[in-house]
């Protein structure tokens, strides 16, 4: 079945080519049919694959696939070719069984939509190119999956190009993270200079002895792979524009702008985590950066009062999480991360989506309140992403986040705490949405009010689903019991017992690949009652998020109020974001848009029109203006110039 | 005996005078007759070269002159009163039609 892996991005590139190009007559049953069967048998050929893979020893389980040579130049050698191990199967069961969902519930959430062909198309394309990008076995392909996700995220971001704030988010999306796949790029090249070749598995063979660990080159190239996944992952400083990204419809936020785009600069970071190992400095910005991005970004999330912009802004600080595990060594734990935030987040988007569906598009959630008597489905299931998004036992959001925190712990206390404040928030803002979503009265506006009604079932049933991986998506990787944490044994053999190894010895890289090898996960020898210990703490802390967000908007509602009044710059600081829009707009797009304008205005109308193209027919013109006057139309001028010219030549000739 | 260089420089004293009588006469068959002397002015050349070397070729080679400028002298003078014909004058001034 393994030599089958080409079916899984197949089948949504079929999807694309039948909805795309043939489907302009299909009714739109059958559209929304085509595309959510095309990604249900992407997902079945993962889990056969991923049946057949759990049958081979653990050491045994990494497979090249190569389908055709595709850029056979010079030293440049590049296949299309396929890379199966147990990271990239993590994610193409979590990107085609998610996708799945959600491409079920756009059939409800859209079906007014006149775009519905074309919706279902670019879906379809960024499943393609999602699953093209976690599956690839160099990274020139993968870098056409990352830009082919990125184009679609654009398109699925400006999907209502008729009005301008989509449009413009669109726009945003895409320049931004340009800028990271500059460096993605920079990084591509340095490695083809260094290790001569662009295939992951000779590239990760090869690294260990090239690079001793730490230097220059190594950090250099790790530095700009990050600043790659920055781009797409949404981190500081280039994660401006994952909230504008709401302006797109809500399952294409669920999909691309919680689940699975924005989580491919943590899926890179952890394949090369073999490069990453050998630059300790890179990795300790990793961590600082995933840290300081998972703080930020919650704290503006505790004031933002639209219900899309707060997934939002939580959606980046638990990338950031992610980067902090990462950074912190615990790949495995990153990935796990990963894989439960893709569960619960994606849920509570298609919950906001439901909200939304009910209330005639109102994102405010001032104006809402009460629902839980309107929308019980669509409560109960916002309800258990929010405990699992909060870190409550036993929920899938607890194990992901604890062993993160957990790792951090041991590596830097500080990166801990940080942490542990931003799971405070976390779990605070989340309940905040609950409390003012779905408790209180109701302040929807009456207009509204009169036809609040619970979403269908072809929207409900995807909630329930992924309600129900929220909730038990965690128990595959229990800590502390060995053989009970299955999630983290079964990627033991790519990422390995990184976490333990790096605390102890921060500045080799250079005998993780050998002792992986040998060792496995037996390196696991952290203390057992410690670790019991953190996980009561984290759970404590979680409770703690949820009692102060239920006592303030509960018990209190006037409180948040007052306390707003109390701290008015701070509450205004975080209400406006830290201002970080605007200070991009003063001190990068205002000057790029001055230089451009002085290229326009000067340099091409004047230079280039002017001087160049202009100027030279002048030219051309004037000297022809002058030579024509030799051109007298006497014979006797010419015949003197011949003359003249027969005396030179002789002239030549005799002079020899 | 007349030594060759004599011959020469006469031909060469006739060909420039043919020449500049190209270049300063304005009257177009004056300026036709000075070709014909620097075709002569050749011609001389020709003869002298022949004697000199004691060989025909030079003769043959004045035959053929004397052909092609008669047959020039009569096409040249259709021309010119064709020219005439239309312009009124055989003023080499007043006949600019190949300016720009």
């Amino acid at each position: 079945m393994i030599e089958y892996i080409w079916l899984i991005p197949f089948f949504p590139l079929l999807g694309v080519v039948i909805n795309g190009v043939l489907g302009i007559h299909f009714p739109r049953r059958f559209i929304g049919l085509i595309g959510c069967t095309t990604i249900l048998l992407s997902f079945l050929v993962s889990c056969l694959i991923f049946l057949e893979l759990i049958q081979l020893p653990p050491a045994a389980r990494v497979f090249e696939v190569t389908l055709y040579r595709w850029i056979p130049c010079g030293d440049l050698q590049v296949n299309i070719g396929f890379l199966v191990d147990a990271l990239s199967l993590v994610m193409m069961l979590t990107v085609s069984g998610v996708s799945f969902v959600i491409h079920v519930y756009s059939i409800g959430y859209m079906h007014n939509d006149p775009g519905y062909r074309r919706y279902f198309t670019y879906l379809n394309l960024f499943v393609f190119f999602m699953l093209t990008l976690v599956s690839a076995n160099s990274f020139l392909l993968m870098f056409i999956g990352w830009e082919g996700v990125g184009l679609c995220s654009y398109l699925l971001i400006g999907f209502w190009y008729k009005n301008k704030a989509p449009a413009d988010a669109g726009k945003k999306a895409f320049i931004v993270n340009r800028i990271g796949d500059y460096g993605f790029l920079l990084a591509m090249m340095l490695i083809f200079v260094v290790f001569g070749t662009l295939d992951f598995l000779p590239i990760f063979e090869k690294a260990p002895d090239i690079f001793r660990g730490g230097e220059l080159t190594i950090i250099l190239i790790t530095l700009l792979l990050f600043l790659g996944a920055c781009g797409k992952s949404a981190q500081i400083p280039l994660y401006v524009w994952l909230p504008d990204a709401m302006e797109g419809p809500t399952p294409v936020s669920a999909l691309i702008h919680a689940a699975t785009m924005v989580t491919a600069g943590v899926y890179m970071v952890a394949r090369c985590h073999v490069l990453y190992s050998l630059a300790p400095f890179s990795m300790w910005v990793v961590a600082i950066v995933g840290a300081v991005t998972a703080i930020y970004t919650a704290s503006i999330a505790i004031v933002n009062n639209d219900i899309k912009r707060v997934l939002a802004y939580s959606t980046i600080s638990q990338l950031g999480y992610m980067f902090l595990a990462c950074g912190v060594g615990a790949f495995a734990a990153g990935i796990f991360h990963l894989m439960t935030h893709a569960f619960f987040k994606g849920l509570l988007f298609l919950c906001a989506g439901s909200v939304m569906h009910a209330l005639s598009g109102e994102l405010d959630m001032r104006k809402m309140g009460s629902l839980r008597l309107h929308l019980p489905i669509t409560y109960w299931t916002f309800l258990m992403g929010c405990l699992a998004i909060a870190g409550i036992f036993p929920f899938a959001g607890f194990f992901s986040k604890d062993e993160i925190l957990w790792n951090a712990f041991q590596r830097n206390i500080f990166l801990w705490a940080v942490g542990a404040i931003a799971a405070f928030m976390t779990a605070f803002y989340m309940f905040r949405a609950v409390f003012m979503t779905f408790h209180g009265e109701s302040r929807v506006e009456p207009e509204v009010a009169k036809h609040v009604h619970e979403s269908p079932p072809i929207m409900t049933n995807p909630l329930v689903a992924l309600a129900i991986l929220s909730t038990i998506g965690g128990l595959v990787g229990i800590p502390i019991i060995r053989g009970w944490n299955r999630f983290h044994d079964f990627l033991a053999p790519v990422l390995g017992g990184h976490e333990v190894h790096l605390a102890d010895k921060s500045m080799a890289g250079v005998a993780y690949a050998s002792e992986i090898a040998t060792h496995g996960v037996e390196i696991m020898h952290h203390s057992v009652g410690l670790e019991l210990l953190m996980m009561v703490v984290s759970l404590v802390i979680g409770i703690a998020g949820i009692v102060t967000a239920y006592y303030l908007y509960l018990k209190r509602p006037q409180l948040p109020e007052k306390i707003a009044q109390r701290f008015k710059q701070l509450y205004h600081l975080l209400y406006h974001k830290y201002f970080v829009d605007e200070i991009y707009f003063a001190y990068v797009v205002t000057p790029i848009n001055s230089i451009s304008t002085f290229f326009w205005k000067f340099f091409d109308d004047k230079v280039v029109d002017g001087a160049m193209v202009n100027g030279s027919a002048w030219l051309v013109k004037r000297v022809s203006g002058g030579l024509k006057r030799l051109q007298t139309g006497y014979v006797q001028h010419y015949a003197l110039s011949i003359l003249l010219g027969v005396l030179f030549v002789l002239y030549l000739i005799l002079k020899r | 005996m007349v030594p060759i260089s004599h011959y020469l420089v006469l031909s060469v004293i006739l060909f420039f005078i043919g020449v500049f009588g190209v270049f300063i006469r304005r009257n177009a068959i004056v300026i036709f007759m000075c070709i014909e002397l620097m075709l002569n002015s050749a011609n001389l050349a020709f003869i002298a070269f022949a004697r000199y070397l004691d060989s025909m070729d030079g003769q043959i080679f004045v035959f053929f002159v004397m052909t092609v400028a008669a047959a020039e002298a009569a096409v040249g003078l259709g021309i010119i009163i064709a020219l005439y014909r239309n312009r009124e004058t055989i003023n080499v001034d007043d006949i600019n039609l190949m300016k720009w």
